[in-house]
């Protein structure tokens, strides 16, 4: 790769060595993708929390620090596994709660704004057309190229840490023109009125054309979708598909003016297909889940409304998932007094599918099935055995309610 | 002796016994990140070990979240020798490469015309090329 003066010193030391580790780690990449080059990055976003990174990546976390580790541009934290509030009631390990506070803290040393949230690009930053981020998780990044025009790959913990310290990241992928440019064609002749509708445009679109590189092209749609419906589409994509970019028309700023390659059409009949499509299992609706990714201040505002006067089943839980920022507000606007007052579980900072013990949390509540708006958690929670079943939101809210599952 | 050629690859050289599997890899998605067996049910390699083998993957799954899990099974001794797949994505190779653990993209022709799983293999990624060594016994 060629390297630039300031990419010399780094890797000389002259930015300490834990930016000339993290440089010399990020060469390696870029040599496996054929990078040419590295592009200055102006944010980052990664994940990191101990349920994914383990004793092992704690343990290099706390030498990294050491070795005085420090971000070289905003960098931001993704959900986390624990609410540390509602752990002892969720059943999660104090053992590890105690890591994750360590690891938290070793984080904010590093200078890493802990924000907790999966919906940075909703709520923290918003980069701008042509702006090079370093982003994970897969839903920030669909987001950040499509939506924005902004341009990251898919950056998973090492390598978002590795660009936060050193403000740069190899050029390959998404920061690249030839792999932006659309490479097939969807039209969607569907109503799409539930932010589960969009989920299911994604499971249907991603299953079909898994590959990171597959840029579909939505068309033919009568109405300005809403940030949430964009952000349900996308997670969706990038989840089903492995996706990391699509163009909508009349909506995104990279959408082109020919549709390219195979066309495919999307009709209400088969949106219907999908939640017909969901095995109901032994019939259990004790768990409702609105997460993965994180509510909104809209999507809070929407489910408080549905769930006014009511009350979730005896026996039956309902979690609801958000970051800091938003809950507050929540609570400002009486949103989240609404939702407790009808049993919801709001958890704070975290995503529900990849919450500490959550295996072991599901075999002690005996839950087999569990019932979500989210089509991409419905996809991304089977490792945890759970029977996951997609449904519009206020049909979850009903599930919630009435205990009965149909 | 049988060998194919790569795409792309990363890592030192390694010996050691193929594991083939006709279905993708996630080690979030389908590992067991405690015990190295795949344990996601249905998987086409259910209940095998990848501990110390040579994986052929067609295609890698999964989201950012695989990252940090490489670093992780390393650590716990429980991590494969080499990761040889079809098609992967950045997150697979940016673990991987975190990892230590050799990973190499795109085969010019498909193991299972050429190998089979017990066969003893040598992954050469600064030549781009997989060997077959010795046949597993019969």
């Amino acid at each position: 790769m060629e390297l630039t003066p300031e990419e010399q010193t780094i890797l000389g030391g002259g930015r300490g060595e834990a930016a000339r580790r993290a440089l010399d780690y990020q060469i390696e990449v870029g040599k496996f993708w054929g990078a040419q080059r590295f592009v200055p990055v102006s944010n980052v976003h990664m994940m990191g929390d101990i349920e994914v990174m383990g004793d092992a990546g704690l343990e290099y976390l706390r030498a990294e620090a050491e070795r005085g580790a420090r971000c070289a541009v905003g960098t931001t934290t993704n959900a986390r596994c624990m609410d540390f509030a509602h752990c002892e009631r969720m059943g999660q390990d104090p053992v590890e709660a105690g890591k994750e506070r360590e690891l938290i803290a070793t984080l904010r040393r590093m200078d890493v704004v802990t924000t907790d949230t999966c919906i940075n690009y909703q709520t923290v930053y918003q980069p701008h057309l042509g702006e090079h981020v370093a982003w994970g998780d897969t839903g920030t990044v669909i987001y950040a190229n499509s939506v924005f025009g902004a341009r990251s790959n898919f950056e998973s913990g090492p390598a978002a840490l590795a660009a936060a310290l050193t403000g740069r990241t190899p050029e390959y992928g998404f920061h690249l023109d030839v792999h932006r440019q659309g490479t097939f064609s969807v039209e969607l002749a569907a109503k799409l009125d539930d932010l589960a509708d969009w989920g299911a445009v994604g499971k249907i679109v991603g299953e079909a054309h898994q590959n990171y590189y597959a840029v579909p092209v939505f068309h033919g749609y009568r109405r300005t979708p809403t940030a949430d419906e964009l952000k349900h589409l996308g997670a969706a994509l990038a989840s089903y598909g492995s996706m990391g970019m699509f163009h909508f028309v009349g909506v995104t700023p990279e959408a082109p003016a020919v549709l390219p390659g195979e066309k495919i059409a999307i009709s209400e009949q088969r949106i219907r297909s999908i939640y017909e499509g969901c095995s109901l299992g032994d019939g259990d609706a004790r768990l409702v889940v609105f997460s993965g990714p994180q509510q909104s201040l809209f999507e809070m505002k929407k489910l408080a409304s549905l769930f006014q006067g009511r009350t979730v089943k005896s026996g039956s839980t309902c979690v609801v998932t958000t970051n800091s920022a938003v809950l507050r507000q929540s609570r400002d606007l009486g949103y989240a007094k609404t939702l407790e007052d009808a049993g919801v579980t709001i958890l704070e900072g975290v995503c529900f599918y990849i919450l500490q013990n959550l295996s072991p949390m599901r075999e002690k509540n005996r839950w087999t099935n569990m019932v979500s708006n989210s089509a991409k958690i419905v996809n991304i929670i089977g490792a945890h055995r759970f029977n996951t079943i997609l449904r519009r939101t206020a049909d979850c809210v009903e599930i919630a309610c009435s205990g009965i599952l149909e | 002796m049988t060998s194919i050629t790569v795409q792309r690859a990363y890592g030192p050289v390694v010996e050691g016994e193929a594991l083939l599997s006709e279905e993708g890899f996630s080690p979030r998605y389908d590992l067991d990140r405690w015990s190295g067996l795949i344990t996601k049910p249905g998987h086409r390699l259910e209940g095998t070990s990848i501990v110390d083998k040579i994986c052929f993957f067609p295609t890698a799954k999964g989201g950012i979240a695989a990252g940090w899990a490489f670093y992780d099974i390393k650590w716990k001794k429980i991590a494969p020798k080499a990761f040889i797949f079809g098609v992967t994505n950045p997150v697979m190779v940016q673990g991987a490469i975190f990892a230590g653990i050799p990973i190499t993209e795109g085969w010019s022709r498909h193991p299972r015309e050429w190998l089979k799983t017990g066969d003893w293999v040598r992954v050469d990624p600064a030549r781009k090329v997989i060997e077959r060594l010795k046949e597993a016994a019969r």
